[in-house]
């Protein structure tokens, strides 16, 4: 089958900052795909180059088989776009905002009420209050809906968990899961790494370069390195002490303890428990632990974007 | 045909929107209807420059039959209040310091005699400085009171012709400001709806985000626009009729021209104003430097570089080039000459054709510069 989005050397810059360096990318049809990175890795420039908002200097993007530059409003038609912020009218209420979007996209809440009423009638309740008065993970749901209201072909989604509570993030993937089996091509960028093994594939984007494109499998088993999980009382102390190490690979703050990596093949936990004694280091607990999505993230920033490589 | 008609759908339900913004917001709604209202009755009661109950002290060192006779004229002519006689001119200078008066009069000694005899005498017309504008419109006033009855008492005009009187009275003759504030106003209140709402109406979607779903979904740059255009161009319209309403019918301005002309060129400059408000939202993607940009330099210059207050004529040469491209001074010419000197279009037509060229290269110069995908 045709790819729902396929990008080739794709390169983009503001004045002197280089946004994007030569992406190379394809989304299957049908797929939930991942675009993870920090703030400033690029994530939005290559979202709104998608969605025909900016143009790539260099290089060509293929959305739902049209190209993005030559062909924007036959794609324009066809995609469900949410912008980083959720983009609602907040003086206008639930339920005018949906007819409002219903509406530009020439169609009407009706016509498409099957595909949003998992979401949209959680919002029922509340279909007469302001956008602007609604909790982080309303206002999300809404701007959802806003953007499923005319059941497009392939879904947008800049950072659309960002600033929502925990729960709602849950929710907000099993919606993503639900709208996936529905056929919708689902393209989601977001600066949570846990939330990577939500998807079918996921790329990681850094200072404008990708740096691995794989399943969250395939991208977790990227990480090699003996890993261990160490915890002490001074947790701070801990890992500059690690980082110290000769053989230290890295050393992060992972949940409550630190996830320590070395450089050599095997690691010993006794090892490293004598050193951090010999460093007056208390209440220490050293095992091993097997590497997750995230500590390959982890690892990957610790390698250099930037387009000059 | 089915594509025409469902796009006309989707521009609909966008002025839809924008109507819902304009009266979602009370502050907004308030502002914008109230303003006009408020402005007028402000304008018209009171930041006036007209003279009423001028207190007047009259200080006669002739007591002959003259001076009584002008003096009488003076406090019946329904401005001048008596707020004391002073035996002497000594006595005058504290009356101002108390504040107790406007204008202290003093005939001389033998006015009507010397009036009579030598055909000039001399009465000298005393205000307060501190106020120079009313100041010389006191004066004035007076001055024309007298001269008029010295005038009106001989008829031949040989009595009147000794007393100077101050070439002031070009006035309006009953001194009614409010007949220059109200095109003024006219003016200013569009310019404000207009340019300001569209442009921070224009910003606040690009600030909000909205503006990136706007451009992505079924509507043309274009209609997003025009739909931003159509609310205020009908709200606007709306003030102007009832600032004219209620000016004929508070305050008596009469609209001596043709109705319907003043109606078109108000749509006129109406149009001109909202282009300068999109051309400012196509410059800026902030709310605040839409606003600053509308009110500093669109609203000032409309104050007072128009001639709404201070004459085009008297401003130094500079300043009456700048005064050119505020498009408020063109509609001000148009609309007092139909409001006030009854003029028809064919007296108009230059400064029509400027606001017309204006908003052509306004307009022009937006679409150009609205882009279909961000910067």
């Amino acid at each position: 089958m045709r790819p729902a989005i396929r990008i080739a050397g794709v390169e983009k810059s503001f004045g002197d900052t280089r946004a994007l360096c030569s992406i190379d990318l394809s989304v299957a049809t049908g797929e939930l795909f991942g675009l993870i990175g920090a703030d400033g890795a690029g994530k939005t420039t290559l979202i709104r180059i998608l969605c025909t908002l900016l143009l790539p200097d260099r290089g060509k993007a293929e959305v739902l088989g049209y190209d993005s530059a030559a062909e924007y409003r036959s794609i324009r038609s066809r995609i469900g776009y949410m912008p980083g912020r959720f983009s609602l009218y907040e003086d206008l209420s639930v339920e005018e905002n949906l007819r409002f979007f219903a509406t530009v996209f020439n169609t009407s809440v009706e016509e498409n009420y099957e595909l949003i009423r998992d979401i949209y009638s959680q919002l029922e309740p509340f279909r007469t209050r302001r956008a602007g008065r609604l909790s982080g993970g309303m206002k999300q749901k809404l701007a959802l809906s806003c953007a499923l209201v005319h059941r497009p072909d392939l879904l947008l989604l800049d950072e659309p968990t960002t600033g929502v509570d925990a729960v709602s993030r849950k929710e907000f993937w099993e919606m993503l899961a639900r709208l996936k089996e529905q056929g919708i091509t689902i393209l989601v960028s977001t600066p949570y790494m846990d939330e990577a093994t939500r998807c079918d594939r996921v790329a990681f984007l850094q200072e404008g370069r990708l740096l691995a494109v794989d399943t969250p499998e395939g991208v977790t088993a990227l990480f090699r390195a003996p890993l261990l999980a160490v915890s002490a009382r001074e947790k701070h102390r801990l890992i500059t002490e690690l980082r110290a190490f000769p053989h230290a690979r890295s050393a992060y703050a992972f949940g409550s303890s630190v996830h320590y990596a070395d450089l050599r093949d095997e690691v010993s936990a006794a090892e490293i428990e004598a050193y951090l004694q010999s460093k007056g280091l208390r209440d220490l607990s050293v095992a091993p632990v097997k590497p997750g999505i995230e500590d390959t993230f982890m690892a990957l920033m610790q390698e250099k974007g930037g387009c000059d490589e | 045909m089915k594509k025409r008609f469902s796009l006309s759908r989707s521009f609909r339900g966008f002025v839809g929107k924008e109507f819902l913004h304009i009266f979602r917001d009370r502050r907004t709604a308030a502002i914008l209807f109230g303003m006009p209202v408020i402005q007028l009755l402000l304008f018209g009661y009171a930041i006036r420059n007209e003279i009423n109950e001028v207190k007047l002290a009259v200080c006669d060192l002739s007591h002959d039959s003259v001076s009584e006779a002008v003096t009488d004229e003076l406090l019946s002519s329904g401005t001048f209040v008596l707020a004391g006689e002073p035996d002497a001119p000594s006595a005058i200078a504290p009356l101002f310091e108390r504040g107790a008066l406007d204008e202290a009069i003093v005939f001389e000694p033998g006015f009507g005699d010397r009036l009579e005899k030598d055909g000039k005498a001399e009465l000298q017309i005393i205000t307060d400085g501190s106020d120079p504008n009313v100041s010389r419109i006191i004066t004035g006033y007076t001055a024309q009171v007298v001269g008029d009855y010295l005038g009106r008492r001989t008829p031949s005009g040989s009595g009147g012709r000794g007393v100077m009187v101050e070439p002031l009275m070009l006035f309006n003759p009953a001194l009614k400001s409010v007949y220059l504030f109200v095109p003024g106003l006219m003016a200013l209140i569009l310019m404000l709806v207009s340019s300001l709402m569209t442009s921070i109406s224009i910003t606040r979607e690009k600030e909000s985000g909205t503006m990136e779903v706007l451009l992505v979904s079924q509507l043309k740059p274009m209609q997003i626009i025009v739909g931003k255009v159509v609310p205020y161009f009908i709200l606007s319209f709306v003030n102007v009729v009832s600032i004219v309403l209620i000016a004929s019918l508070v305050f008596g301005v009469p609209c001596r021209g043709s109705h319907l002309l003043l109606l078109m060129e108000s749509l006129l400059f109406i149009m001109t104003a909202l282009s300068l408000g999109i051309f400012i939202s196509t410059m800026t993607g902030s709310q605040q430097v839409a606003m600053m940009i509308s009110l500093g330099g669109l609203l000032l210059p409309t104050v007072l570089l128009s001639g709404f207050i201070f004459p085009v004529e008297s401003m130094p040469l500079p300043l009456q080039l700048i005064s050119n491209i505020i498009p408020a001074r063109w509609y001000l010419v148009i609309v007092r000459a139909i409001m006030l000197k009854g003029a028809g279009f064919e007296y108009l037509w230059k400064e029509t054709l400027v606001l017309v060229v204006m908003t052509a290269v306004l307009l022009g110069a937006s679409v150009r510069k609205f882009r279909e995908r961000l910067d």
